[in-house]
């Protein structure tokens, strides 16, 4: 069994692993020491299981069967699983922004009180993407309209998504020439299904390029829904100060855990925990108050949007409860461990779910409507206010870990912060980026992964970037974990900050690592990226930015959709541990050389996180130089201060 | 859990591996496993770069609708050792495992032809019979560790009794 430090480089979580190993819990650790060596088949990608003559596998090492029954071989089975894994991945991030889209119908409609049009710039802005007539008409009338329109576009069977068009002309050109400009979200998702079919798709490459059109329909649609239009109805967020980490729980409060992946229901607990009734619940039970936390991207959410306080990231989730001080977790959809059921089950924690599509053997559901939101809102936290009376006193070990953090940037608020309230523009840091004060940006972003020491890969890489004078913009889990390192406040992350982006920083006031958001966030990094190139000076095509992105520690495989989005919009992107296509020297090879020539963005794969930050340095280096960028400002200097040193000691 | 094997256990010999074939689902985890230890990186991905891709002495075949692990069984009688016309084959006298001295072997594969098992196989690249060595570079088996339910068993043939009668 491997030690505590070695699972995790987070403090708070080795206290808990220690807890957990002392008590002899099982976690996400253990299983997986349980469940290795895992199977080669699997790990290549070379096994298919999609039709009743199968299952077939191919002999990695050419000895045994090279083809299926169906004569499919490596190459074949290798795309097809790789298109389903990406179809699964945007079939969760766009059913999230179809709910997304059916709660601002309902609330436009006024059949929710709940939820209202708070950000109404906002919804001038996208309603002018979808030609809708803003002026003169109610807020509601507008958003009626839009809901309808972006509840089109799941089901849209002709054309291009309009969400799209957003992305840069230059780009979309590339995409119409290749044919993977996605026409419907949901359509790209199934045809994904159709050709992974028994017996239709089997040309690895083309097999990919659809992957690529079901992935873009998510990057540019289904998860830009679910931004755009949660920004609009819970407000964009601003910059705001919170705090993270087990250490946010409160021994003298009840302490309720919102994870999952939708603000929806978790808005309604925020307001519900400062309900009078409920406050007045929980001190008759003798706590001090009712203490919101999150976990996971619900966390980012709520974070971005109020500062609500994150207790982890995906790996987290089961050492919350081995706390003992969590009264309630309440969960919806998406990355929720199903050990959780009975791990809850050794301690008070109680544990809910309110989503009808994912619901767990022996766990309470509540189900979540918007009509009432408030009131299951109120439902659901005063039976953890109610738990409290259970809560052994001798059982809670709370870590004294947490630390603080500035979330809440989007690719708007950039404008204002960059350029001020009159003249909100991109040009400084298009400028900071020309002049080499700024290499380049990254986005680094996924999830956690117990194979790689939690939280280590996404630390590491992220300080080796900064350090080399690249601006970090973070979602997810990858944000919750740097977040832990002190890397998102300007204080003592600058002191880790190459001198050039350090300036840039302390003029602005901004940490070098900016928190943008949830996992369907990553939209936002997508329309920062065309807003710089809109801005000027940094060449034609997304594909010539100064850019690169990373998902180190990545485990889902809304992360593999992510990734071909990303790359899709040219930009080079690592991954920390192999996707599974390794069994297919042809697949491999297109994905990780030949697209580039093709699309312009390529994936790499390198488990070591300072190996990786330096191939996105090395990508950054080679755009800066076909640019024909100045130099980086301070490295000659720090050239030349080495060679007077020699010459000094000489 | 897959039944893991001391290294004072193993040095002490005696130790052959069976397979419980009620619990085989002839997932061929043994074959991976078993082609990656006899690799040079002994990393899987790395594996199937090498310029020689290595082979695997462990091989799951169906027999009438069941999963059949064929391997080495290291017979106490080896008709391999009787066959062998260099002296290639040969019984480690302290642990009773059947060896294969390679520098010895000329790849004339009379083994292959008297084996009962089917278990030796051929190298065509160096000419040369291959075989279960009971991974020489490791303290336990890399195919009994590789077996996700336990199916491959390491230990004495009285041990392994026990344990089968056991789980009936």
């Amino acid at each position: 069994m491997t030690k505590a430090k070695d699972r995790s480089i987070d403090k708070a979580s080795q206290q808990m692993l220690k807890r957990a190993e002392a008590e002899d819990k099982q976690l996400a650790w253990d299983r997986l020491e349980a469940m290795e060596p895992q199977c080669g088949f699997g790990t290549l990608g070379i096994c298919c299981k999609v039709c009743s003559m199968g299952p077939c596998r191919i002999d990695p090492f050419g000895d045994g069967p090279q083809e299926g029954v169906c004569g499919a071989n490596k190459d074949t089975i290798a795309a097809r699983n790789l298109l389903r894994h990406i179809a699964a991945g945007a079939a969760a991030h766009s059913d999230h922004g179809r709910d997304v889209a059916h709660t601002l119908l309902i609330a436009a409609e006024g059949k929710t009180h709940h939820y209202g049009i708070i950000d109404e710039k906002k919804l001038h802005d996208i309603a002018r993407i979808y030609d809708i007539k803003t002026e003169g008409r109610s807020k509601e009338d507008i958003a009626k309209d839009l809901a309808h329109a972006a509840l089109a576009e799941f089901g849209n069977q002709e054309g291009e998504l309009k969400m799209i068009a957003r992305a840069p002309e230059s780009r979309k050109k590339v995409w119409r020439k290749l044919g993977v400009m996605p026409r419907g979200i949901d359509r790209e998702i199934v045809e994904s299904m159709h050709r992974v079919n028994m017996g239709v798709d089997a040309d690895y490459k083309n097999v990919i390029n659809h992957g690529i059109r079901c992935s873009l329909g998510d990057g540019w649609g289904g998860s830009m829904i679910a931004t755009d239009l949660q920004d609009i109805m819970l407000g964009s967020p601003k910059p705001v100060r919170a705090k993270v980490n087990l250490g946010v729980l409160k021994e003298d409060q009840v302490n309720i855990i919102v994870h999952g992946h939708e603000p929806t229901l978790s808005e309604m607990a925020v307001k519900a925990a400062k309900d009078p009734e409920l406050l007045a619940l929980a001190q008759k039970y003798g706590a001090k108050g009712i203490n919101i936390a999150g976990m996971c991207c619900t966390a980012n959410e709520i974070l971005m949007r109020h500062g609500v306080p994150v207790a982890g990231d995906f790996l987290q989730q089961e050492l919350a409860i081995v706390t003992g001080a969590v009264e309630l977790m309440m969960v919806d959809v998406q990355c929720i461990m199903p050990a959780l059921s009975s791990l809850a089950t050794c301690f008070h924690t109680k544990l809910v779910t309110t989503s009808y599509k994912a619901k767990y053997p022996g766990v309470e559901h509540i189900q979540f409507n918007e009509e009432e939101a408030y009131e299951i809102a109120c439902k659901i936290i005063r039976m953890g206010v109610e738990n409290f009376k259970k809560r052994k006193k001798e059982r809670v070990d709370i870590p004294k870990y947490e630390m603080d953090l500035v979330a809440g940037f989007t690719a708007e608020y950039v404008f204002h912060m960059l350029g001020g309230k009159y003249r909100a523009t991109y040009r400084p840091l298009n400028d900071a980026i020309i002049s080499g004060r700024v290499r380049g940006v990254a986005g680094v972003v996924g999830c956690n992964n117990p194979k790689i020491k939690h939280d280590w890969a996404h630390i590491e890489m992220v300080k080796e970037l900064i350090k080399h004078d690249v601006l970090v913009l973070q979602t997810g889990c990858s944000a919750i974990a740097c977040a832990k390192a002190g890397l998102m406040t300007p204080g003592d992350a600058l002191k880790l900050t190459g001198p050039g982006l350090r300036e840039v920083c302390e003029a602005v006031g901004i940490p070098p690592v900016l928190h943008l958001g949830s996992c369907v966030d990553n939209s936002r990094i997508l329309i920062a990226a065309s807003e710089v190139l809109k801005e000027g000076g940094l060449g034609g095509d997304l594909c010539d930015l100064p850019a690169a992105g990373a998902a180190p520690e990545w485990m889902s495989e809304k992360a593999i959709t992510i990734g071909f989005y990303v790359i899709a919009s040219g930009i080079f992107t690592v991954f920390g541990g192999d996707m599974p296509v390794k069994g297919s020297e042809n697949v491999t090879r297109y994905i990780t050389e030949e697209l580039d020539s093709i699309i312009g963005g390529k994936f790499a794969f390198e488990a070591d996180p300072i190996k990786a930050a330096h191939m996105m340095i090395d990508h950054i280096n080679k755009k800066r130089a076909a640019l024909k960028l100045n130099p980086m400002m301070y490295e000659p200097a720090k050239k030349e201060a080495k060679e007077e040193a020699t010459a000094g000691a000489n | 859990m897959p039944t893991k094997t001391s290294k004072k256990n193993k040095a002490a010999g005696k130790i052959k591996i069976f397979c419980d074939l009620r619990k085989c689902t002839g997932c061929k985890s043994c074959e991976i496993a078993c082609a990656v230890e006899h690799s040079f990186s002994k990393d899987l991905v790395k594996a199937l770069r090498e310029s020689v891709p290595p082979t695997k002495r462990v091989r799951i075949r169906d027999s009438f609708g069941r999963a059949v692990r064929i391997s080495c069984q290291h017979c106490e009688e080896a008709p391999c050792v009787a066959a062998c016309m260099s002296g290639a084959m040969y019984k480690d006298p302290k642990t009773g495992a059947t060896k294969h001295d390679k520098d010895k072997c000329v790849g004339c594969w009379m083994c292959i032809m008297v084996c009962p098992f089917g278990a030796i196989v051929r190298s065509i690249e160096d000419k040369q019979a291959l075989k279960c060595d009971l991974c020489p570079d490791r303290d336990d088996y890399a195919c009994v560790i590789a077996c996700p339910t336990g199916a491959l068993f390491a230990g004495t043939p009285e041990e392994f009794k026990r344990k089968a009668e056991k789980k009936l």
